[in-house]
C-alpha cells in the first residue's frame, strides 16, 4: 500500500485497421496508478479510454487492432513489452474488469450463480461445488438480498443494479489487485448509481483493490477518484490528483469539459458553455495539439507542433502550450479555478 | 397554457393486472414555462409525456391545452389539429429518425402535412431550420446514420420546431450525448425557447441539468408527482424525503462539495407498479415511514410558495 506503484503504462499505442484506413485509437498513452489507490480516465466518447484499457486486458480484437507500441508493468513485471504481450495469464485474474452493460456482459443462458462459480473454477481449480457455495458468499458481499435464490436465477431476472453488482461480484472472485471499471454506471439511475460506488468504495477499503475507473461524468470522478487523468483524441492531455484537476486545471479541454457541466450552486448563478465542433477524425490525426480546432486560446504554435507533458505542478501534467515559460499570461484562461 | 387534471394512464397485464404508469397526476404549466420532470426509470416519465402529446391514450383524466379539452383517444385528425401546437422530440436520436428518409424528408414531412405552404416555401424553410439548429444545407441529401448523434439529436429538434408549435415534450433529449453535446443541445434548446416563446416539459433523470434549464421541477415516483415548485426551492429545500435522496445521489463535479456532503443512499429499487396499492408509494423505502403512510396515500400539500409536497410529514 501507499506510495508503490501497481500498474505502470509507458507509451502504449493502439491502432485498427480498417476499410477507411489505419485509426489511431490511443496515440503514446503513460501513466501510473498507485497500490489501493483510485485512477479515473475521463474523456469524451471516443477519446481512447475503454480501448487503452482493453488493449491491457488482451480485449482488443487482432487483427483489425494492433497494439503498436507500448510497454506494461504490473506488479513490477513486464506484462507487455514494446507492443508485444509477455504475458497473459493475469488477465481476468489478478486484474479483472466490469463493464457498462451488464446484461450484454453476461451470458443470458446461463445461471448468474454459475457463471461466478465458473471464474473460480477457472483461476482457482476450484471443484464446481465449493465455486458454487463461493458464489454464493460473493454474492451475499456484494449486498444481493437473498443469495441462495438469487443464484439459481438468470440475468433477466435481475434488474440493472442487481446485475452490476453480480458482475462485481464475479470480478471478486479471483480476488484481483485491480479492478478495471469502464463506465460501470453509465446506464444506472442516479441512485442506484450512488450504491454501487459505494459498493466499490467499501470493497477496496476491505479488500485492498486499486481500481482504474473509466467515466465521463466528472461527478462521478469527484466522488470516487484520487488521481485522474483526462483523455481526449487517443492522448491524455492533463493528469494530476484530483483536486490539482477540478481547482487548478492546466488544459483548456478540462476546463471546457467543467464549464459545459451544470454546477449547483445557488448563490452563483452561471451559464453552459459548450466546447463547440467535435473532436478530430482519428483517420489523420492532427499533427500538433489535439485539442487545436476547438481551443478557445490555440495558438499558431499548436497547429503544427504537439506539445510536450509540461509540469504545472508536482504530479500534475499538462499536455499544453500554454504551460511554457514563455507562453502569453495565463491568467485569462485559468481564472475560474 | 396546460392544465392537467387527475390523469391516469393504466396498461392492463391481464385481467387482473394493471401497470399504474401514470397515476391520478394533475399540474398545469404556464405560458412560456419549462417545467423539469425528473425521476428513476419506471417512474412514469416517458409515459406522461407520451400521453400529453397523444402517442398513448388516457385511461382516465383530462388534459386541457388553452382551455380545449385534448382528447382521450386520438384519431388521425386530432393529430392533425394538435400536432401543430403539440410536439415531441425523442430520447433516442438513434431509432426515432427514419433511416430510409434523407434528412430533407424527415424535417419537411410534417410541413407538408400541414399543406400551408407551396414546396419553394417548404424547402426555404427547411434549410432556414437546418440552420437554426446550427447544421448546414449540406446536409439535405443525407441519411440518418451519416450523422452523430449530436447531430441526429438535432435533426430531431428541427423536426419538431419547424411546425412552430407552441408547446413541445423534450423526453431525454440529452442522455444518450457526451457533457460537451449536452452543453450545446441545451443552449440550443434555451435560444429556440427565447426566440420562439415556447412552452417546454423537460423530462430528464439528469438532476443538474433540469434545475439548470427549468423554472418549476416535478419529481415523480411510481406513477405519481411527489413534489413540485421552484427548480431551486425544490433542489435546494427539498421536502419530500424522495427528492432528498435523489439530489444526494446526484454526484457534483466538485471534490469538495462531495467530500462534504451527506452521504445516505436509499436502499433498495423501485417496487413494480402492478396492482399499485393505496398509501405512499415510498413507504417500502422511507426511513420516517409512519404508521398512516402505509394505508393513507397523501395528497399534495402546499408548503411554501408554489411548492407542494406530497408527503404525510407536512
Amino acid at each position: 500500500m501507499g506510495k508503490d506503484i501497481i500498474l505502470s503504462v509507458k507509451n502504449l499505442a493502439v491502432e485498427f485497421e480498417t476499410y477507411g484506413g489505419i485509426i489511431k485509437a490511443v496515440r503514446d498513452v503513460s501513466f501510473d496508478l498507485q497500490s489501493g489507490k483510485t485512477l479515473a480516465i475521463v474523456g469524451e466518447s471516443g477519446c481512447g479510454k475503454s480501448v487503452s484499457v482493453q488493449a491491457l486486458m488482451g480485449l482488443i480484437p487482432m487483427p483489425p487492432g494492433r497494439i503498436s507500441n507500448g510497454d506494461v508493468l504490473f506488479k513490477g513485471r513486464p506484462i507487455i513489452s514494446q507492443g508485444e504481450f509477455v504475458r497473459r495469464d493475469y488477465c481476468g485474474n489478478e486484474i479483472t474488469m466490469i463493464f457498462q452493460d451488464a446484461m450484454t456482459a453476461l451470458n443470458p443462458t446461463m445461471k448468474i450463480g454459475k457463471q461466478i462459480a465458473e471464474t473460480l473454477i477457472v483461476h482457482k481449480g476450484m471443484s464446481a461445488k465449493a465455486a458454487q457455495k463461493r458464489a454464493v458468499e460473493l454474492l451475499e458481499l456484494t449486498k444481493i438480498s437473498e443469495p441462495d435464490k438469487r443464484a439459481k436465477q438468470f440475468p433477466f431476472e435481475f434488474s440493472g443494479g442487481m446485475l452490476q453488482r453480480a458482475m462485481i461480484a464475479m470480478s471478486l472472485a479471483s480476488e484481483p489487485d485491480l479492478l478495471i471499471a469502464d463506465e460501470p454506471t453509465t446506464s444506472l439511475d442516479v441512485t442506484i448509481q450512488a450504491q454501487i460506488l459505494e459498493l466499490m468504495k467499501e470493497l477496496q477499503r476491505s479488500l485492498g483493490m486499486s481500481i482504474i475507473l473509466i467515466t465521463h461524468d466528472l461527478g462521478v470522478v469527484a466522488n470516487m477518484a484520487d488521481d485522474v487523468v483526462v483523455m481526449y483524441a487517443g492522448e491524455i492531455v492533463e493528469s494530476a490528483p484530483l483536486d490539482d484537476i477540478f481547482y487548478r486545471s492546466s488544459h483548456p479541454y478540462t476546463i471546457g469539459l467543467q464549464h459545459a457541466m451544470p454546477h449547483n450552486d445557488e448563490s452563483r448563478p452561471h451559464v453552459l458553455i459548450p466546447i463547440e465542433g467535435s473532436p478530430p477524425d482519428l483517420f489523420h490525426p492532427p499533427v500538433g495539439c489535439g485539442y487545436y480546432a476547438r481551443c478557445p486560446h490555440a495558438m499558431k504554435l499548436c497547429e503544427k507542433n504537439r506539445p510536450p507533458m509540461f509540469k504545472s505542478g508536482e504530479q500534475h501534467l499538462a499536455q499544453c502550450w500554454l504551460q511554457h515559460p514563455d507562453a502569453p499570461s495565463t491568467n485569462n484562461v485559468f481564472k475560474n479555478n | 397554457m396546460l392544465k392537467i387534471k387527475n390523469l391516469k394512464k393504466y396498461f392492463a397485464l391481464n385481467r387482473k393486472q394493471q401497470v399504474h404508469a401514470v397515476d391520478d397526476v394533475s399540474f398545469a404549466i404556464q405560458q412560456h414555462e419549462v417545467v423539469g420532470l425528473v425521476g428513476e426509470s419506471g417512474s412514469g416519465k416517458s409515459t406522461l409525456g407520451k400521453t400529453l402529446v397523444g402517442l398513448l391514450d388516457k385511461t382516465e383524466g383530462e388534459v386541457c391545452f388553452k382551455d380545449n379539452k385534448l382528447p382521450s383517444v386520438y384519431k388521425p385528425e386530432d393529430f392533425k389539429k394538435y400536432s401543430q401546437q403539440i410536439q415531441m422530440i425523442f430520447q433516442d436520436p438513434y431509432t426515432s429518425l427514419n433511416p430510409r428518409m434523407t434528412v430533407e424528408e424527415i424535417i419537411s414531412e410534417g410541413l407538408k402535412l400541414t399543406g400551408r405552404y407551396s414546396s419553394q416555401e417548404t424547402s426555404d424553410k427547411v434549410v432556414e431550420w437546418l440552420e437554426n439548429v446550427g447544421l448546414n444545407a449540406a446536409f439535405l441529401p443525407r441519411y440518418p446514420h451519416e450523422f452523430s448523434g449530436g447531430q441526429r439529436q438535432r435533426i430531431g429538434i428541427a423536426r419538431a420546431m419547424i411546425i412552430e408549435p407552441e408547446f413541445v415534450v423534450c423526453d431525454e433529449p440529452i442522455s444518450a450525448q457526451d457533457v460537451s453535446v449536452q452543453a450545446q443541445i441545451i443552449n440550443l434548446l434555451e435560444k429556440l425557447k427565447s426566440s420562439m416563446g415556447l412552452t417546454l416539459l423537460f423530462i430528464a433523470h439528469d438532476l443538474s441539468m433540469v434545475r439548470y434549464i427549468s423554472d418549476r421541477m416535478a419529481v415523480m415516483y411510481l406513477g405519481k408527482i411527489v413534489e413540485i415548485g421552484p427548480a431551486n426551492d425544490v433542489y435546494f429545500r427539498a421536502k419530500h424525503p424522495y427528492t432528498e435522496f435523489l439530489i444526494a445521489a446526484n454526484p457534483e463535479p466538485d471534490p469538495e462539495l462531495e467530500r462534504h456532503k451527506i452521504k445516505h443512499t436509499i436502499p433498495g429499487e423501485i417496487p413494480s407498479p402492478i396492482n399499485v396499492k393505496p398509501g405512499c408509494r415510498f413507504a417500502s423505502r422511507c426511513p420516517k415511514r409512519m404508521p398512516e403512510c402505509e394505508h393513507q396515500t397523501p395528497q399534495l400539500k402546499t408548503v411554501a410558495e408554489g411548492h407542494q409536497v406530497a408527503c404525510h410529514l407536512y
